[in-house]
């Protein structure tokens, strides 16, 4: 560099800097603004459908007439079931993986293996439900075979997020539990489950919440789309769910139907918003009880 | 002496309750054995029910066939079974989607990781996890019932269902993927490589540009590929917001059909089971397998160097 550009310097250097950083904060507020402009557009959109009488009725072929009884009622049955499944599952699985495992190459095999199947699209696990629970041990289109279905795209989830909760528990409380004589398991039930519990809830809330917004996989598993009954047994019984509905309506050509399903949206949305503020409440209430 | 039987007996006991404890110690360890075990089986399963079905099918496709064939149209007379106009689909929406979602999503992780103040990062997060966790179906609704007149209106001879609406809807979606990705990985980036710069005399632009992007760059590779990852495998929106027309072509506001949304138009159709019409789901579900675990794979390789990298 001469001296004279030396002199110059870098007059545009300041004023490149703050244009750049006015772009950045552009782009953050147009994201939110999606974010508000899409939410804004359904409860506008569906605001006027949605009613007691709307909770309270089955789909029609009439959209003034059109409810959600049915795929609220199988949504819920769907949530329970999984949870059933999957909790104690992937939390069992996460306890194998972080107290009893020996680190060995088939734990790094079986961690990378979770990984992987946490990216898998969810309408393969619809296939694999389909060919396993559906055919294979003839569940039928049941709330069960879904709800199994629903349990495989899930467990990856709980899986990793309970994982991370007990790898957060220090070692020196493993190491003092050891040393007054506790076994393994007297070890994980006394004094990891209970430090690591707030932490894995919140994962659980929200592998439920990915759950209850999961439409492929029933799909592939060919759960029905209209269904004006209330499912009674678990094992046999026909059902359909609230994502489900909704993809039915928006199928539909009929604009009253797009004000159904907006009304449905704004349900779906209501339940997702209070289990993640759940989810949340959990992870604040926790980074203040901490004992360490 | 009294006092030595009670020991004695207690002793016996204790020993009889550690046999138990130990019993019960070494069930519990296989029950826990056996749930780390399914994550192992459903990958099994996955691959065997995928393979089974489509080796049936390709006794009576050719491989070749299956994926060089440049029409697809298995449930119409005369049938034909080349994957190619799927692929393409859904490689129009997956690119079209990143397109639009990376450079948005990447100076947003910018903003928030270099420039913005702890309080708005604070009420944004949230913001873009809620974004996160609205379900694919709801953009499809978005799709069908917002974006789709609205590029209509711009571009008039666009097909009803097309391409650039499921971009659209699916790069909103993956939107916050890239952004909490990305600014994991920029907050990755050591202090002290801002510092040295900074003493340096260099502005925000030159450490951020110069500095921390080239750093975080692998990365920022790894977090775009997992979520086009997503992109390929997402389903619902792209069902309802592309069409159902299996088309090979570039032009993103002609009707596509992506691997996902066939999967999705068989499985609502009444296909009889067992037929060679119904195992093609099975044969393009191998297909979408494979290119979603190749993409992941790839990304958590990219990220696994990385982490050694800083360590």
């Amino acid at each position: 560099m001469s001296l004279e550009e030396h002199k110059r310097g870098r007059p545009f250097a300041k004023f490149a800097s703050q244009a750049f950083a006015l772009l950045c904060a552009g782009a953050t507020w147009l994201c939110v603004s999606i974010l508000i402009l899409l939410l804004w557009n359904i409860v506008s959109f569906g605001l006027d459908s949605l009613s007691w009488d709307y909770i309270n009725r089955f789909p029609s072929r009439f959209a003034e007439k059109a409810g959600i009884k049915s795929a609220l009622v199988g949504s819920i049955y769907l949530i329970g079931l999984t949870a059933l499944f999957a909790v104690p599952v992937g939390i069992g699985a996460a306890i194998y993986l972080e107290e009893y495992s020996p680190k060995n190459r088939w734990q790094t095999i079986v961690q990378i293996n979770i990984a992987n199947l946490a990216g898998v699209p969810s309408i393969v696990y619809g296939i694999l439900g389909l060919g396993l629970f559906v055919r294979a041990m003839q569940l039928n289109r049941s709330l069960v075979a879904g709800a199994l279905t629903l349990t495989l795209v899930v467990l990856p989830i709980v899986i990793l997020a309970a994982q991370e909760s007990l790898r957060a528990v220090p070692s020196t409380i493993r190491q003092a539990s050891y040393a007054l004589g506790a076994t393994r398991w007297q070890t994980v039930w006394h004094q990891l489950l209970p430090a690591a519990l707030p932490g894995i809830m919140t994962g659980v809330i929200l592998a439920l919440s990915r759950a209850l917004g999961e439409a492929a996989p029933l799909v592939a598993i060919g759960a029905a789309t209209y269904v004006p009954f209330l499912p009674e047994d678990v094992f046999k019984d026909e059902f359909t769910a609230l994502p489900l509905q909704i993809f039915n309506w928006t199928g539909l050509p009929q604009k009253g139907f797009h004000e159904v399903a907006a009304a449905g949206i704004i349900i779906l949305l209501i339940v997702l918003v209070c289990m993640n503020a759940l989810a949340v409440a959990l992870r604040y209430r926790f980074s203040r009880n901490k004992r360490w | 002496m009294s006092l030595a039987t009670s020991t004695r007996e207690q002793l016996t006991g204790e020993s009889a309750n550690l046999d138990l404890r130990k019993i019960l110690e070494h069930a519990i360890h296989g029950i826990l054995l056996s749930c780390a075990a399914i994550s192992i089986v459903t990958t099994v399963g996955i691959v065997v029910v995928l393979l089974l079905e489509s080796l049936q099918f390709f006794r009576e496709v050719s491989l070749w066939e299956f994926l060089t064939g440049t029409r697809w149209s298995p449930l119409l007379k005369p049938q034909h079974f080349g994957i190619l106009p799927l692929f393409c689909g859904t490689l129009l929406v997956a690119g079209g989607s990143a397109l639009l979602a990376i450079p948005l999503g990447l100076a947003t992780a910018i903003y928030l990781s270099e420039y913005a103040s702890p309080l708005v990062r604070e009420v944004v997060k949230p913001m873009l996890e809620v974004l996160a966790g609205i379900p694919s179906v709801v953009y499809g609704y978005l799709a069908v019932v917002f974006v789709s007149p609205l590029i209509r209106d711009t571009i008039p001879s666009a097909d009803l269902f097309n391409a650039a609406n499921a971009c659209v809807v699916v790069g909103i979606m993956i939107l916050p993927m890239v952004v909490s990705l990305s600014e994991d990985v920029l907050q990755s980036v050591p202090r002290s490589l801002r510092e040295g710069a900074y003493a340096l005399g260099a502005t925000k632009l030159d450490v951020t540009i110069g500095v921390v992007l080239p750093a975080a760059m692998s990365g920022i590779m790894a977090s775009c590929l997992l979520a086009i990852a997503r992109a390929v495998g997402e389903t619902m929106a792209v069902t309802l917001a592309a069409g159902a027309t299996p088309n090979l072509t570039l032009n993103p506001f002609e009707g596509i059909q992506t691997m996902t949304a066939y999967i999705v138009q068989v499985s609502l159709g009444d296909t009889p089971a067992g037929t060679l019409e119904y195992r093609t789901i099975f044969a393009v579900g191998l297909a979408l397998f494979v290119s979603t675990l190749v993409l992941n794979v790839f990304a958590r390789w990219i990220l696994l160097r990385v982490e050694e990298k800083y360590e």
